[in-house]
């Protein structure tokens, strides 16, 4: 089975963002970037299932600016086969993004897709359920555990009262949460082999895409700050204040 | 053209994340219907016909839509959507699972978690870990919107007077199946609504010590929360994560215990009310955002702190 995985980059998780001061949106010069850590975990767990021997193929896909390839390379040395890179350097929507996943998978016709289950820039959390709905496969979103039983695959996915275990029909999409896996670090000989691995580009234009706005951001904003509060020095006076001080008890 | 608001429920109960996300729907125009869609389900009519606001409830009875697997519930909601102007829904697990699958059915984008109504086509929404608002707007003729419950005060259960309209629509994919759920039970508020939450990171060293937590929540009438880390660890399960990328929350008083204040966990509760910091690492990025910072060791003052209440 062809495992397929998609990649976005976004700024390192422990970068904290500010907003450019026109408040045009959010300042990303000269910031770190990475792998988005739910596409880590999408990786991870992509490789498993080829070292366990359910797959056979593991193929990656980044879609963004040329920079996007530094990602791909990073999962070619986790452990991918191939990377697919969609170049553009408009704002892909979601919406977009799934369209365009959606001929990678006509193409590539992969036996399950696993995606990050949002994106720590946007946070959206909606691309895999879009491409789930254009392909017409079933989604398990959320996941922590991902078993494969021979046409089907299993998920326990994370929910709010705690988990939820469903059964899918194959090919299917998956996509991951925290407890999923823990992602490996890639190992020097691999990062040089991850190097000559194959890496394909193409464009929206290619795939017959047209890359469409669906929103306008009309600004961004810094959040409300809150105000800098006080220490106290023992419990008393902790209960005290906020008995007395901010009435909340 | 009105706005469709999907009930967040277990067949037997209306849940309250609905009334929040009927509340920004109720500022997006006038006319607020809400569908109900589940088996053996009329009861969540019922309650959703009496909240204040909704002026018609849409129940779709039908054992397909039992466990609202996205496969099928989305189709429903997308044939159903097809007439109004909105689609709403709470953030909640649930909704986030099969409201982009609703969207990109209708071919429009979803605006997720808003925060804020600017206008019948315009919201607010964080980013970046709440880093930053994006102020966006919709496109579409159709907008279909995850509502952040924190953002909107809850519509009244009670005053309603709405309509209970039967829809015979039965969606089935046949694509997926419910296999089962290990639900949390517990006697304390939900997370997520609840007045004080108190919530436990790595510093609590295992998962008995959080029964610590859990006597100051007894006596608070606090829901407990933890950190990604004390999850991770397995000190608690999953759905007590706050944080980004796991559940919102904005009580009238947080307070963090062994928690060292990481952004992602503070995006999961820095807009609430009152935030007190139990720490014993005075340079914890935690008390940044805290009210009232206590630097100790939580073994001493937790037991103390509970004794006082
Ligand atoms: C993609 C992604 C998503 C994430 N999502 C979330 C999320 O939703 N929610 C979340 O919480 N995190 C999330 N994280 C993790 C986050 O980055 C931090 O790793 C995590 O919040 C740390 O948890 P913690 O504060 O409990 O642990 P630590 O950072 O290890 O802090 C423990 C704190 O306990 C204090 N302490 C220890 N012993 C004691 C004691 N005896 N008395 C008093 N204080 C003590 C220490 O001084 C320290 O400050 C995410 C990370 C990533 C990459």
């Amino acid at each position: 089975m062809k495992v397929l995985v998609t990649v976005k980059r976004v700024i390192d998780y422990n970068v904290k963002v500010r907003v450019k001061s026109d408040n045009s949106d959010v300042d990303l010069n000269n910031v770190k970037m990475a792998m988005n850590p739910f596409c880590e975990i999408a990786v991870e767990e992509a490789v498993r299932l080829k070292e366990a021997g359910v797959a056979t193929e593991v193929v990656v896909v980044s879609l963004g600016s040329k920079s996007c390839q530094e990602q791909l390379r990073t999962a070619l040395a986790l452990g991918a086969d191939r990377a697919i890179h969609i170049e553009s350097d408009e704002v892909l929507e979601s919406l977009t993004v799934a369209k365009l996943l959606q001929k990678v998978v006509a193409d590539e016709q992969p036996g399950l897709i696993i995606m990050g289950k949002q994106a720590i820039d946007t946070d959206n959390n909606q691309t895999g359920q879009m491409l789930a709905a254009l392909t017409g496969y079933p989604q398990g979103t959320f996941a922590s555990k991902v078993t494969i039983e021979g046409d089907n695959v299993q998920v326990i996915r994370e929910v709010d009262g705690g988990l939820q275990t469903v059964s899918l029909t194959l090919p299917a999409i998956v996509t991951t949460d925290l407890r999923l896996n823990e992602p490996r670090y890639a190992s020097l000989p691999n990062i040089m082999k991850a190097k000559r691995k194959p890496l394909e580009v193409k464009t929206p234009a290619d795939l017959g895409v047209e890359v469409k706005a669906h929103t306008r951001v009309v600004k961004v904003t810094p959040p409300a700050e809150r105000k800098a509060g006080i220490k106290v020095a023992c419990v008393e006076e902790l209960v005290d204040k906020l008995k007395n001080e901010a009435k909340v008890i | 053209m009105a706005i469709l608001v999907i009930a967040e429920h277990d067949n037997s109960t209306l849940k309250a994340a609905t009334l929040n996300a009927v509340t920004a729907a109720t500022q997006m125009g006038s006319d607020v219907h809400v569908l109900v869609a589940g088996a053996g389900c009329l009861a969540v009519a019922e309650q959703a016909a009496n909240v204040q606001g909704v002026s018609q409830v849409l129940l779709a009875d039908d054992a397909t839509y039992e466990h609202q697997l996205a496969e099928n519930i989305s189709l429903l909601i997308a044939e159903l959507g097809k007439d109004y102007s909105h689609i709403v829904v709470p953030a909640t697990t649930s909704g986030k699972n099969f409201m982009p699958r609703v969207a990109a059915l209708l071919d429009v984008a979803q605006i997720s978690e808003i925060v804020r109504v600017d206008s019948a086509d315009t919201f607010d929404r964080p980013i970046y870990a709440g880093n930053a608002i994006a102020t966006v707007q919709s496109l579409d003729a159709i907008k279909v919107i995850t509502v952040r419950t924190t953002g909107f005060d809850a519509a009244s259960a009670e005053g309603g007077n709405a309509s209970i309209q039967s829809v015979s629509v039965s969606h089935n994919a046949g694509t997926s199946a419910y296999v089962g759920a290990q639900i949390v039970k517990s006697d304390r508020p939900e997370l997520t609504s609840a007045r004080v939450v108190i919530s436990g990171g790595r510093g609590m060293g295992n998962g008995e010590n959080f029964a610590l937590i859990e006597k100051v929540a007894d006596k608070l009438g606090a829901a407990v929360g933890a950190s990604r880390a004390a999850v991770d660890a397995g000190f608690v399960p999953n759905d007590m994560q706050v944080g980004q990328t796991g559940k919102i929350v904005a009580p009238d008083l947080y307070i963090a215990v062994g928690i060292s204040g990481a952004i992602q966990h503070l995006a999961g509760m820095k807009d609430s009310k009152v935030i007190v910091a139990i720490n014993k690492d005075e340079e914890a990025p935690i008390f940044q955002v805290a009210d009232y910072g206590l630097v100790a060791d939580l073994f001493d003052v937790v037991p103390k702190l509970e004794q006082l209440l």
